[in-house]
């Protein structure tokens, strides 16, 4: 089928105008029926995207399954996969219905909730497969919405000033990135992602007030587009609005903001920054290295001295988040796999530790990591599973979370030494604080007399964490599965980030001899 | 002679039915004719924009050069036409309620409307005086309509005499402009200044630009717009808030292009300046507004930054793109101001903030096209607020003004903050006493309607940017 992308994309958004026109009422019966109708809508997208998968080639490094319509202005509607933005969207539908599934206690204006997150899964989906830059850009913005609102209406208690901090800290990233598309799309007299990315963008130094600009327009570009993918990320120093997102977000939006919103950010610098701008990203890579080993040694020091759970969480991610931007910009085949692998990896691995976190929130709620102790008397599965994921968050062998690490750390020894340095002992620090964590929380004695009478996990919550188990084991023991798939178009793009460079370095040595 | 007549026939006809219609109304029982009033003038402005528009000849010229009836003022007159209607039948019963509604409201702002389509075609200093005192000396009289209520007079008063103000300094510039090239018609105006502009004639063209930054309420020359929009009774301000803006601006860039549009240098940066300083002034200003009447004054002062970014561009694709910044931004404040005249407490018109705390608990419909409404006034994708800011950026960095397009862009997530700030009330404020229902479907139907044209028109505007391309090259070639 030709249209099987749009048809993945939409089929969340018919299902939330399924629900906003015939649903009708708040009663429980009303209630169940909204949840029944939105685990259906994300498990038929999963089911299709399904499809998607079979049909994809990974030999071929080019854009497959593309639709294309014209749209305004000589913009286009086209929606594409290569090998980079696929797995990205069968994360996004993978991870979906059991983030409907999770949110099964919701009482509070349940139809609009699940509405919420419909609207939010098209907008994901379709970020990762436009292939036009201001779709891209449509599709990026708009989610903004949905999770502004998610954030504000099923918060918690400092809800106004979390997702007023969310929505405008990213939505001033994206303006300019917004600028740099407009610039873009009038050098090249066109907004088609595929053309853009053969375009050759002006790298000639030039200065501004006297400040020279090495790498030129690229280099201004890919500033623009780094506001946006770095607060997206999000990358220190620019992180700080994510741990008030997470701690006021409610569960599920937690788990979307934690395993799919931030991958957006790493989608963003593999499809624009490196193919588009080579020079700009050469230019300033030491700079993203060394961002990136900083918050992954920063925020995993900032994590040991929480006292939220999902605070200390949403810092572990931003530390995660260094391994990927760090991978990115080593710019090498391990390094670029291992990003990719990673950000797939803590897909899952931070997910289920959102949800981990939901699991004894909805018993207790408080998230106070003092308030608890000793689940493991009570809760022996729970134990069981937190262990699991502290463990793949921590990136033992033979999880998945060990092999997007090694792979992003050995990527990025070939190419600055210091910055693998540093950044590993990052690998230390998460241990230190993800099993501080769980001593804390499960291990000891029950004392507290509040979680006497805690329950163990229900089945529906044993049916969420399976699937999640599962993935990260299997990606733990058999990478090949993701990165037969990436393989070919992440060499493919490291051999024209490549060719662009070392142009670029020829130019310039010529000219700087020429200055000698 | 006879030609002449018909090329302007459409504002002869309007006029004629605003003088017809005042008469027949003294002749009759004092107010008793208001309500059919307004009906039988709306319904006149929707078949005169019917006509306008789908009249799509060559541009004709009539009185010898004054008067230009071309695809520009073709296309601005419809806005102004359809827009007027919408505000109109707004406004009947919020105007009944309140014992506002005098026969002489639809009949002023027919007069008004008439002003308008003048100011759009006119291609002479003369022609463009008359128009635009028109519609100004209407509009002074419909903002103080509310004559025993202090604030609508203090608006009514502040109006008139910040607007005579204006008016002298755009005169002063027409005087100017005339003595340095001799003529008074924009065709003889383009041909002396062709190359260089002298001191003298500079001096003019600042006069002029003040007096249309006055008439759009850009910055530095914006002081009255908040006090007359709160002052004023609300459909007045919804009024203020479309037709006389569309027109104001159409007037800029006929004046910019038919007039000096061999000098687009010498213009382009006191408009960009205006731009810059509208947009960071309506977002920063707006942010301490707790009267949602005041809010949306600083609103459109940030708004019409965005379409003189447009203008500043000083292209076609620059008037283009400042076309389809207007068209959206009046179909958003028709639909916002539905909202505000529904809002009431006992049956008494609220306009603070703060009293739509948990709106959406109470009525979700509305609640959410107004959500709608405030992320497109914001500008956010996929609403088709955003195309419009879209449209006027890529046209600022066609022509070269990277630096305004950086400067707009950023504004704009300062004044995301004060839409944010409404959405935020409606959706997760705490509970106050609810507003009364709605009961005016006109309202709720205006409403939704304009909520449904920002979500349907990602698809292709309606098919609006064509038009809007063929007007603007209508003016600028």
């Amino acid at each position: 089928m030709s249209n099987l992308l749009s048809l993945t994309t939409f089929i969340p958004l018919i299902g939330a105008a399924i629900l906003a026109i015939f649903l009708r009422g708040d009663d429980a019966a009303a209630q169940r029926n909204a949840k029944w109708v939105a685990l259906a809508t994300t498990v038929a997208a999963f089911l299709v995207s399904l499809f998607i998968l079979s049909d994809f080639d990974p030999a071929d490094t080019g854009f497959q399954m593309v639709e294309q319509a014209d749209w305004l202005l000589g913009m286009q509607y086209k929606m594409g996969v290569d090998g980079i933005s696929i797995l990205f969207v069968m994360l996004t539908t993978f991870l979906m219905p059991l983030v409907i599934a999770s949110c099964w206690t919701v009482e509070k204006r349940v139809k609009e909730y699940m509405i919420a997150f419909l609207v939010l899964e098209t907008l994901m989906l379709g970020v990762f497969m436009a292939l036009d830059l201001i779709l891209f850009y449509l599709f990026f913005e708009a989610g903004l919405i949905p999770m502004f609102l998610i954030i504000g209406i099923w918060g918690g208690a400092n809800r106004i000033y979390a997702s007023f901090k969310f929505f405008l800290y990213t939505f001033l990233g994206s303006v300019l990135m917004l600028v740099a598309m407009v610039s873009m799309f009038q050098y090249a007299g066109t907004s088609d992602i595929p053309t853009l990315m053969t375009t050759a963008f002006p790298s000639d130094t030039f200065s501004i007030l006297g400040l020279p600009i090495v790498g030129g327009a690229q280099t201004l570009l890919w500033i623009a587009f780094f506001a946006s993918f770095a607060v997206k990320m999000p990358m220190w120093p620019v992180h700080t609005w994510l741990p008030d997102a997470h701690v006021q977000a409610p569960t599920a939006g937690s788990v979307v903001l934690a395993a799919i919103l931030l991958k957006m950010g790493g989608y963003g610098f593999l499809r624009f920054s490196l193919p588009m701008f080579p020079v700009g990203s050469d230019v300033l890579a030491p700079m993203v290295l060394w961002l990136s080993a900083i918050a992954i040694v920063y925020t995993s020091l900032v994590a040991l001295v929480q006292q939220d759970m999902k605070k200390l969480i949403a810092y572990s991610s931003v530390a995660h988040m260094g391994y990927v931007t760090m991978g990115i910009f080593a710019a090498n085949q391990q390094g670029i796999d291992g990003a990719i692998f990673q950000m797939i990896s803590h897909g899952f691995i931070s997910g289920a530790l959102f949800l981990c976190v939901g699991v004894i929130y909805d018993r207790m709620h408080t998230r106070d990591i003092d308030a608890y102790g000793g689940l493991v008397n009570r809760m022996p599965a729970y134990a069981l599973i937190f262990m699991f994921f502290t463990m793949a968050n921590v990136g033992l062998p033979g999880t998945s979370g060990f092999v997007g690490e090694f792979l992003t750390l050995m990527g990025v020894f070939q190419v600055n030494t210091w910055v693998a340095l540093v950044a590993t002992s990052g690998v230390i620090l998460s241990a230190s604080y993800g099993l501080w964590l769980y001593r804390r929380v499960v291990m000891g004695d029950l004392i507290k007399e509040s979680l006497k009478s805690i329950t163990d996990m229900t089945g529906r919550e044993r049916w969420i964490f399976a699937p999640l188990v599962v993935m990260t084991l299997l990606l733990g023991v058999y990478p090949s599965l993701v990165t037969d798939i990436i393989g070919p178009s992440v060499t493919a793009l490291v051999d024209q980030y490549e060719t662009a460079t070392v142009a670029f370095d020829a130019a310039n040595d010529v000219a700087l001899s020429e200055v000698n | 002679m006879g030609s002449y007549i018909s090329i302007a026939l459409p504002e002869i006809v309007l006029a004629l039915y605003a003088i017809g219609a005042l008469l027949g109304a003294v002749y009759t029982r004092k107010d008793g004719a208001a309500g059919l009033l307004v009906w039988l003038t709306s319904a006149v402005f929707v078949l005169l924009a019917f006509w306008i528009g789908l009249d799509d000849g060559p541009g004709l010229i009539a009185f010898d050069g004054m008067f230009v009836a071309d695809g520009f003022a073709r296309l601005a007159k419809v806005m102004i036409l359809l827009s007027a209607a919408s505000v109109l039948i707004m406004s009947k019963s919020y105007m009944e309620k309140r014992n506002l509604l005098r026969f002489e409201y639809p009949v002023l702002l027919a007069l008004a409307v008439v002003g308008m389509m003048v100011m759009v075609s006119a291609s002479d200093l003369m022609t463009l005086y008359m128009g635009l005192e028109l519609q100004s000396l209407s509009l002074y009289v419909v903002a103080s309509l509310r004559r025993d209520s202090v604030k609508s007079t203090e608006a009514g008063l502040k109006y008139f005499v910040l607007g005579a103000l204006s008016s002298g300094l755009l005169l002063y510039g027409a005087s100017l402009t005339y003595g340095f090239t001799g003529t008074t018609l924009f065709s003889g105006i383009i041909v002396a200044v062709q190359t260089d502009v002298s001191l003298g004639l500079l001096f003019g063209l600042v006069f002029l630009i003040s007096g249309f930054a006055f008439k759009v309420s850009a910055a530095p020359f914006h002081m009255w717009t908040p006090d007359v929009y709160e002052g004023s009774p609300t459909p007045v301000t919804a009024f203020l808030a479309t037709a006389p803006k569309v027109a104001a601006m159409a007037l800029f860039a006929r004046v910019m292009f038919d007039a000096f549009g061999g000098v687009t240098d010498d213009w382009q940066q006191i408009v960009a300046f205006l731009s810059v300083v509208s947009i960071f002034l309506g977002g920063i200003a707006g942010i301490g507004q707790r009267d949602i009447k005041r809010l949306m004054a600083y609103s459109s002062i940030s708004h019409m930054g965005f379409a003189l970014m447009g203008l500043a561009a000083g292209t076609a694709f620059g008037v283009q793109a400042m076309l389809i910044y207007m068209a959206i931004y009046v179909t958003m404040n028709i639909g916002t101001f539905a909202f505000i005249l529904g809002m009431e407490r006992d049956g008494r018109p609220v306009t603070q903030i703060d009293s739509l705390r948990m709106y959406a608990s109470h009525y979700p419909m509305r609640a959410l096209a107004m959500l709608v409404l405030m992320f497109s006034l914001a500008g956010v994708p996929p609403l088709v607020g955003f195309f419009g800011k879209f449209y006027v950026l890529r046209a600022a960095v066609d022509a070269g003004l990277g630096w305004l397009a950086v400067a707009g862009v950023i504004a704009s997530v300062i004044s995301a903050y004060y839409y944010l700030r409404i959405v935020y009330l409606m959706y997760f404020g705490e509970e106050t006493e609810a507003l009364d229902a709605p009961t005016q479907p006109i309202l709720s139907g205006f409403l939704i309607a304009s909520a449904a044209i920002m979500v349907v028109g990602v698809v292709n505007l309606f098919g609006f940017e064509p038009w809007a391309a063929s007007a603007a090259a209508a003016l600028v070639n």
